[in-house]
C-alpha cells in the first residue's frame, strides 16, 4: 500500500490586520493568524484518515487546502505522486483535482435551492463536459433515495436526505478521495447513524479514500483507520484508533477523551478541563498547550516539542511516555 | 412527598396552519423536583424546546397552549398573561439558551445586564446589586470578576459568555431553570466545564433544572431523571440509570444503539429505519409504529397508553433481556 495523499509542512497564515488607516491612526502593527502550522501526514489508499480538533484547531483549513479552495502559505500537498503546488503541467494537476471531491457540514447551505436535484448531482460531470444521461437517477438509488427524486428541489428533503444528495454529488465524477468536513454534525443521532453507515458502504463499494474532519471523537472511533489530533493548528498526536483511545499519549488527547460526555457515565464526577483554547493570533510560547497542561514544566514553556515516534503513536510532547 | 417545583400535566400545544391544526406537543406530563435535573431528550422536531417555551410563556403566535396545566410551586401558571408572566420570568424561572451571544445584549456591559435583572426582581439597592453581580460572576468561575464586570459580551470567549448567561439566569434566585441546549454551541472541553458548573450550582441551591438537549451523553452525565420525547409525545420517563441501561421503549433503545460510542471499536451502527413523521401526517395509534421493529396491530389502532404509571408509552415495552 502506498500513500495516496502526502501532506508535508502544510502552513496557512491569514492576514487579520485592521485596515491601513486604522493601523496608522491607532499605531497598530499588522496581525497574522496562523491557522495551520507545519502539518505532516499521509493517507493510505482506501483508508479513512480523521482530523480531530476543537474549533480553531485548523482542521477545516487543512481540508480546504487539500481540495484547492485555499492556497497554502507554505508546504506541499501530493496526491497520487503529483505535487499540486509545484507541478508545472496544468493537465496533470487538473486530472488529480478531478479525483478529489468534498462534502460540507451544512446540507442546507451547500445545495443550490433553485436547482433541481438532478442538475445538482450531475454538475461535477457536466462541468467537465461528461455524459450525464441517467447518472443522477443511478446515484440517487445508490445513496438510498429514489430515482424519481431527481426532479425535485432541495427544500423537499429533510436534513439527512440532503446530506445523501451531497454524497451523491460528490460521487458523480467518480473521485478517489473525498474530503468530508463535519458530514454529520448538523444531523440528528438516528440520521447520523444512517449517513455514517452509508459512507462506510460506499467506501467499500467504490474503493474510496476519506479525509474525515470532525470534532466528534465517537464518530472518529467508528470511521477512522488513522487519527490525527490537532491543537491550535498543529498535529499533537497521531495514531490508529485502538491505540489512541486505549493509550492516549498527549495530555491534550487525554483531556479530550476524558471530557467527552459518555452514555455510561451516570453522575460521573471528574474535574473538568482547565482553561480554553488560546488566541491563535498571539499563541503561547513553546508548546501551545502548556497553559492548560497539568504536567507542563519549564521546557514546555520555552521549546516547542517536535513530533516523535512513541510506541505505536506519534506525539508532539516533551514529557509523554 | 413534597410538591414538585414544576409540574406539567397533559400539556398540549397547537399551531393552526393552512393544512390543519398540528400538535408539536401532545399530552405531555412530567415533574421536576427541588434540586433535580430533568433531562428532556429527543431529536429535532420532537417538541422538546416547544414544551420548554410553553412553560416560560414564550410560544410564538399562532402556537398556543391548547390543553393541560402547568404548575410552578403549587401555583397554576399556564393562564398567566402579559405583566404577570413577565414578573415570573427571570424571577421564578431562569433561562439559558443555546447561543450565548444572541442571549446577551451586545450594547450593555454584563454588569448592567446582571444588575438590571436583579433590580427588576429583587428589593435591593443598585450598590448591593453590583456587589451581588460580582459575587455571581465569581461563583460561575469568571476570573477577575470585579474588573470584568464592566466588559461587553464580545470581550468574552464562547465558554465565558455561557458562564455569564448562567450567572444571569441564576442571579434572581429562581426556583426553576430551563436550559435549552446550553452546551451545543461549545467545544467538548468547554462543554464539560459548563455541565459541571450547572450541576454544582443547582445541587447547592436546590434549583430545579429542565435540561433540554439532543445529546444522550450530556443527559447521562448531568441529569437525575430523563424524559424521552418523540413526535411531540413522551416516549419514556424514568431515572437516567434505568432509561439508559434498560430502555423499555423501542425508540429509546434505537436512539441509544445508533449513538456511536468511544468505547466501541469499528462496527456498523444500529439504524432506525425511516424518519420522524411530519406533524401533518401523524400516524394513528403509536407515532413510532411505522419505524418500530416490534409493532403489532394494537400499536397501529389503539391510542397510546398513558406514561404516568408505567415508564414507557408503549403497549409492548421491551424486556431487559431484549436489550443487549
Amino acid at each position: 500500500m502506498s500513500a495516496y495523499v502526502t501532506v508535508r509542512g502544510l502552513t496557512r497564515v491569514f492576514d487579520v490586520s485592521k485596515p491601513w488607516l486604522n493601523r496608522v491612526l491607532e499605531g497598530r502593527k499588522k496581525a497574522f493568524l496562523t491557522a495551520v502550522s507545519d502539518v505532516d501526514f499521509e493517507i493510505e489508499e482506501r483508508t479513512t484518515y480523521a482530523l480531530v480538533g476543537e474549533s480553531g484547531s485548523g482542521k477545516s483549513t487543512i481540508g480546504k487546502m487539500l481540495v484547492g479552495l485555499l492556497n497554502p502559505s507554505e508546504g506541499n500537498v501530493e496526491v497520487e505522486g503529483v505535487n499540486l503546488m509545484t507541478e508545472a503541467d496544468a493537465d496533470r494537476i487538473a486530472a488529480s483535482r478531478s479525483n478529489i471531491q468534498m462534502i460540507f457540514q451544512d446540507p442546507y447551505a451547500s445545495l443550490n435551492p433553485r436547482w433541481r436535484v438532478r442538475d445538482i448531482i450531475v454538475e461535477p460531470v457536466a462541468a467537465q463536459g461528461g455524459k450525464t444521461e441517467g447518472l443522477a437517477e443511478k446515484l440517487l438509488e445508490q445513496v438510498g433515495l429514489h430515482a424519481s427524486d431527481a426532479g425535485k428541489f432541495p427544500h423537499e428533503f429533510s436534513g439527512g436526505q440532503r446530506q445523501r444528495i451531497c454524497i451523491a454529488r460528490s460521487l458523480a465524477s467518480e473521485p478517489r478521495l473525498i474530503v468530508c468536513d463535519e458530514p454529520t454534525s448538523a444531523l440528528d443521532v438516528s440520521v447520523q447513524a444512517q449517513v455514517l453507515n452509508l459512507m462506510s458502504d460506499l467506501k467499500d463499494e467504490f474503493g474510496l479514500t476519506y479525509l474525515l474532519i470532525t470534532h466528534d471523537l465517537t464518530v472518529v472511533r467508528h470511521m477512522a483507520d488513522r487519527i490525527g489530533v490537532l491543537y491550535l493548528g498543529r498535529l499533537v498526536e497521531e495514531a490508529d484508533p485502538e491505540t489512541l483511545f486505549n493509550t492516549p499519549k498527549h495530555p491534550y488527547t487525554q483531556m479530550l477523551l476524558s471530557a467527552a460526555p459518555r452514555m455510561d457515565a451516570f453522575g460521573r464526577e471528574v474535574p473538568p478541563p482547565q482553561g480554553e483554547i488560546p488566541d491563535p493570533i498571539d499563541p503561547p510560547s513553546g508548546c501551545a498547550f502548556h497553559p492548560r497542561c497539568p504536567i507542563a514544566t519549564d521546557v514546555c514553556r520555552k521549546d516547542r516539542p517536535a513530533m516523535r515516534a512513541l510506541a505505536a503513536s506519534k506525539v508532539a510532547c516533551h514529557l509523554a511516555e | 412527598m413534597t410538591t414538585p417545583v414544576l409540574s406539567i400535566r397533559n400539556l398540549s400545544v397547537e399551531i393552526p396552519t393552512r393544512q390543519g391544526i398540528v400538535k408539536p406537543v401532545d399530552g405531555v406530563s412530567y415533574d421536576v423536583g427541588k434540586g433535580e435535573i430533568l433531562g428532556v431528550v429527543g431529536e429535532s422536531g420532537a417538541g422538546k424546546s416547544m414544551a420548554g417555551n410553553a412553560v416560560i410563556g414564550l410560544l410564538n403566535a399562532p402556537a398556543h397552549i391548547s390543553g393541560g396545566e402547568i404548575w410552578l410551586n403549587g401555583r397554576r401558571i399556564d393562564p398567566l398573561k402579559g405583566e404577570d408572566m413577565r414578573r415570573l420570568r427571570g424571577k421564578e424561572i431562569g433561562m439559558i439558551f443555546q447561543d450565548p451571544l444572541t442571549s446577551l445584549n451586545p450594547l450593555l456591559t454584563i454588569g448592567d445586564q446582571l444588575t438590571e435583572t436583579m433590580l427588576t426582581h429583587l428589593p435591593i439597592s443598585r450598590k448591593e446589586a453590583r456587589e451581588r453581580a460580582i459575587a455571581a460572576l465569581e461563583e460561575v468561575g469568571i476570573p477577575g470578576a470585579a474588573e470584568r464586570i464592566d466588559s461587553y459580551p464580545h470581550e468574552f470567549s464562547g465558554g465565558m459568555r455561557q458562564r455569564v448567561v448562567i450567572a444571569l439566569a441564576l442571579c434572581a434566585e429562581p426556583s426553576l431553570v430551563i436550559a435549552d441546549e446550553p452546551t451545543t454551541a461549545l467545544d467538548v472541553s468547554v462543554q464539560a466545564q459548563i455541565i459541571s458548573l450547572l450541576k454544582r450550582l443547582c445541587h447547592e441551591r436546590g434549583t430545579a433544572v429542565m435540561l433540554i438537549t439532543h445529546d444522550m451523553g450530556v443527559i447521562a452525565e448531568a441529569a437525575d431523571r430523563v424524559a424521552v420525547m418523540y413526535a411531540g409525545r413522551l416516549a419514556e420517563l424514568g431515572t437516567v440509570r434505568d432509561v439508559l441501561t434498560v430502555p423499555q421503549h423501542p425508540y429509546t433503545h434505537g436512539l441509544m444503539a445508533s449513538t456511536p460510542l468511544a468505547s466501541q471499536g469499528r462496527k456498523r451502527l444500529h439504524q432506525i429505519p425511516g424518519a420522524m413523521p411530519r406533524l401533518h401526517h401523524m400516524p394513528d395509534g403509536c407515532a413510532f409504529h411505522p419505524r418500530c421493529p416490534h409493532a403489532r396491530d394494537k400499536c397501529r389502532a389503539a391510542p397510546l397508553p398513558p406514561v404516568a404509571n408505567e415508564r414507557a408509552a408503549c403497549w409492548f415495552p421491551m424486556l431487559p433481556e431484549e436489550v443487549q
